[in-house]
């Protein structure tokens, strides 16, 4: 009956007549007012969200501008390590191969020398001329040549300076050929200095090879330093790509971990009990569960004491003597748990082999010794996994390292993105409350038409009489 | 020293909060079996053997499981036939349950009829045992006709107190007398019912042995 104090005749329609015109003549009365709080409100949820909108992009601004350090602290991080691991290849070589170099210069020196004396002694050394050939000239320009005295002097002369000749010959022979014997002797010096010198001359050209790819580090450096967008950009790209990755690995590490736990929590009841619970999980789960993360521990402490992976500054920051000792420590504890590990894997096998007697029991069937002469294949099987995975997640270190560093960069990019979207959605709602302002006023005007045309009208009339030009009410009056 | 000491009170700080952490009783499982001995109903006891083993194939370490028979006066720890609450190790838990299934096979073997069928005095019995385990799920299952005669000057009409406690009826065979008025066969399953609701617990009728799994997936 709620409906019946709407009715002011008993005829409904002549009340829904007469409510409308009240409803209009109100609407008309109250044109005014009405289009200024319709503009207000429209206009103060426009100016709420520009702000909003505006304190939401100043948000963006400084994330990104946030993002931009980060990443460029990242990519110097990573360049300044591939360039130490540079500089320590080169302090390698330069230790292993120029710490030789006195050696290797001490050695050039002597077979330089040795080279040096081998020839000279292979000089030629021309045969000195016999001390008597004045002798024999005298002899010779004496005048009686027909003296057969002479004669006979003359031909024992002649003998003798032939024999003399074969003698020098034969000496001249000799020399010539102990020089060349020297000359010979020279080769093998040579080699070895030669050898000796490519060695040298490699060695030269690795270091040079390094100092390009430094050289080439440090032009990335220097751009990281200024954050230039190109560098930023790529480091972006590679913080993505990186992102996926260690993503991808370590879902696999996952599932070695699962498979780790599938062999050891059967055992691991035998150990601490089927029956009780922490927090309603089984506690041989939850010990199972301790364990390979323990493992996982160790290898991260492995990683970061080997200074593969740089999580922990605190272990990094160690000596190196204390370092190598950790690594020792954590290795043998690894193996330790490892071992553990391999036990309990064997002891599944026993437990699932007593189970399955039990229920064979409780069949009624008879216990079948049934020998199966490959079972130990499934055992040695399990017993291997048990002692290779706690290794192989040893270097699960390795993606989480990537997969942090490149977490902050997704975050961040993607807050970026988001902080953007936000803005764009809080402009577009300001802009819409600013064009529904107008269009709420054509509506309550096209409401409100007969007065207004009526009004119209007569205003029009009375310009008319004046002379002046008719004044029209504009429906949508300027909102803003 | 202070390097020695330090992990060694981590490992007992360690061992300490686990064990006070873990608990027990919520997670177990309490069956009871009352076994119906009287009359020709021993005939069944084979079948009620099957159903003993499949139960402790069912059950884990750190559940409890009594095996009791309904005969004149059931409301008493004789009638106990065997009981057990199964180690926390899985090895020995298997090893009870090879000891529990030769205890049964004796029993069966050795077992004579009882001239009264006491289920209201087993039920009590079996409520008060596994309140006193303080098992997280209670389960009585009642292997029997569900037909009870009660000795003349035993009272029986006890109201039952089943608040949390789960009540199977296996294997309720039908009597001679039921097949010639079927209605009161079902007059006794409704009453049973009626019992053991009123008094807070859940009640469940099984009688085909080959589907036993809802005694323990419930």
């Amino acid at each position: 009956m709620a409906s019946n104090i709407f009715l002011i005749v008993p005829n409904p329609f002549l009340s829904g007549l007469i409510w409308f015109f009240v409803i209009i003549s109100v609407m008309y009365l109250a044109r005014t007012p009405a289009h200024m709080a319709i503009q207000a409100l429209c206009r103060v949820i426009h100016n709420a969200m520009r702000l909003t909108a505006r304190a939401v992009m100043r948000g963006e601004k400084k994330l990104a501008e946030r993002n931009r350090e980060v990443l460029a602290a990242q990519g110097r991080d990573a360049v300044e390590r591939i360039i130490e691991r540079e500089f320590e290849r080169v302090d390698a070589t330069v230790r292993r191969d120029l710490a030789e170099y006195p050696a290797l210069h001490r050695e050039l020196s002597e077979e330089i020398t040795r080279i040096d004396e081998d020839y000279k002694q292979s000089t030629e050394v021309p045969p000195a001329p016999p001390g008597w050939i004045k002798a024999v000239e005298a002899v010779a320009n004496i005048p009686a040549k027909d003296d057969p005295m002479v004669g006979g002097i003359l031909d024992d002369i002649h003998s003798s300076l032939v024999k003399a000749n074969n003698t020098a010959v034969e000496e001249y022979r000799k020399s010539s050929h102990k020089r060349h014997m020297y000359l010979k002797d020279m080769m093998p010096h040579w080699r070895k200095v030669l050898t000796a010198l490519n060695h040298v001359d490699k060695n030269v050209n690795s270091l040079l090879d390094r100092a390009k790819v430094i050289d080439r580090h440090m032009d990335k450096y220097e751009s990281i330093q200024q954050k230039t967008d190109s560098a930023l950009r790529e480091l972006s790209s590679s913080s993505m790509t990186q992102f996926f990755i260690s993503a991808f690995v370590l879902l696999v590490a996952i599932g070695g971990a699962l498979i780790n736990f599938n062999l050891i929590a059967l055992p691991m009841s035998e150990m601490v009990g089927a029956g009780s619970y922490i927090m309603g999980f089984k506690t041989s789960s939850i010990a199972a569960m301790v364990i390979i993360l323990v493992e996982v521990a160790m290898g991260l402490f492995l990683m970061e004491s080997m200074r593969i992976t740089r999580l922990f500054p605190v272990i990094g920051a160690l000596n190196d003597k204390l370092r190598v000792r950790m690594v020792w420590i954590t290795l043998t504890l690894l193996t330790i748990l490892a071992t553990v590990e391999a036990g309990l894997a064997f002891m599944r096998d026993l437990l699932a082999q007593d189970n399955e007697a039990t229920r064979a029991v409780l069949r009624g069937n008879v216990v079948e010794e049934v020998k199966n002469s490959h079972l130990w294949i499934t055992t040695a099987a399990q017993m291997g996994l048990g002692f290779i995975l706690p290794f192989a997640l040893t270097f699960v270190a390795i993606p989480l390292e990537s997969f942090v560093h490149s977490t902050r960069t997704v975050i961040g990019v993607s807050g970026v993105g988001f902080l953007h979207f936000l803005a764009w959605t809080l402009r577009l709602i300001g802009d819409l409350a600013r064009f529904t302002s107008k269009s709420l006023i054509s509506i309550y005007d096209l409401i409100i038409f007969a007065p207004l045309f009526i009004e119209n009208m007569v205003k029009g009339r009375a310009a008319k009489k004046d002379g002046s030009k008719p004044h029209h009410r504009d429906a949508a009056t300027s909102a803003f | 020293m202070k390097i020695n000491l330090i992990p060694k009170l981590l490992l007992v700080l360690m061992a300490f909060s686990l064990s006070s952490c873990a608990e027990k009783g919520p997670h177990t499982h309490g069956l009871y079996m009352l076994l119906d001995t009287s009359g020709t109903y021993t005939q069944e006891l084979k079948q009620a053997q099957k159903v003993i083993n499949y139960s402790l194939s069912q059950l884990n370490p750190g559940d409890t499981f009594a095996v009791a028979r309904v005969d004149t006066g059931s409301f008493s720890e004789k009638d106990i036939i065997y009981k057990q609450t199964f180690e926390d190790r899985p090895s020995m838990a298997n090893e009870q349950k090879r000891q529990f299934r030769e205890k049964i096979d004796a029993f069966v073997k050795s077992v004579q009829g009882s001239k009264y069928t006491d289920i209201t005095g087993g039920i009590l019995q079996a409520a008060e045992y596994l309140n006193e385990v303080g098992s997280g799920r209670k389960t009585i299952i009642i292997f029997s006709d569900l037909k009870e005669e009660v000795k003349p000057g035993f009272v029986r009409d006890i109201p039952f107190q089943l608040d949390g406690f789960r009540v199977v009826a296996l294997n309720v065979t039908k009597l001679r007398s039921d097949n010639v008025d079927p209605r009161e066969y079902m007059k006794r399953l409704e009453d049973w019912e009626k019992r053991v609701t009123s008094g807070g617990g859940k009640w469940r009728v099984i009688n085909d042995l080959e589907r036993l799994e809802p005694m323990f997936n419930e």
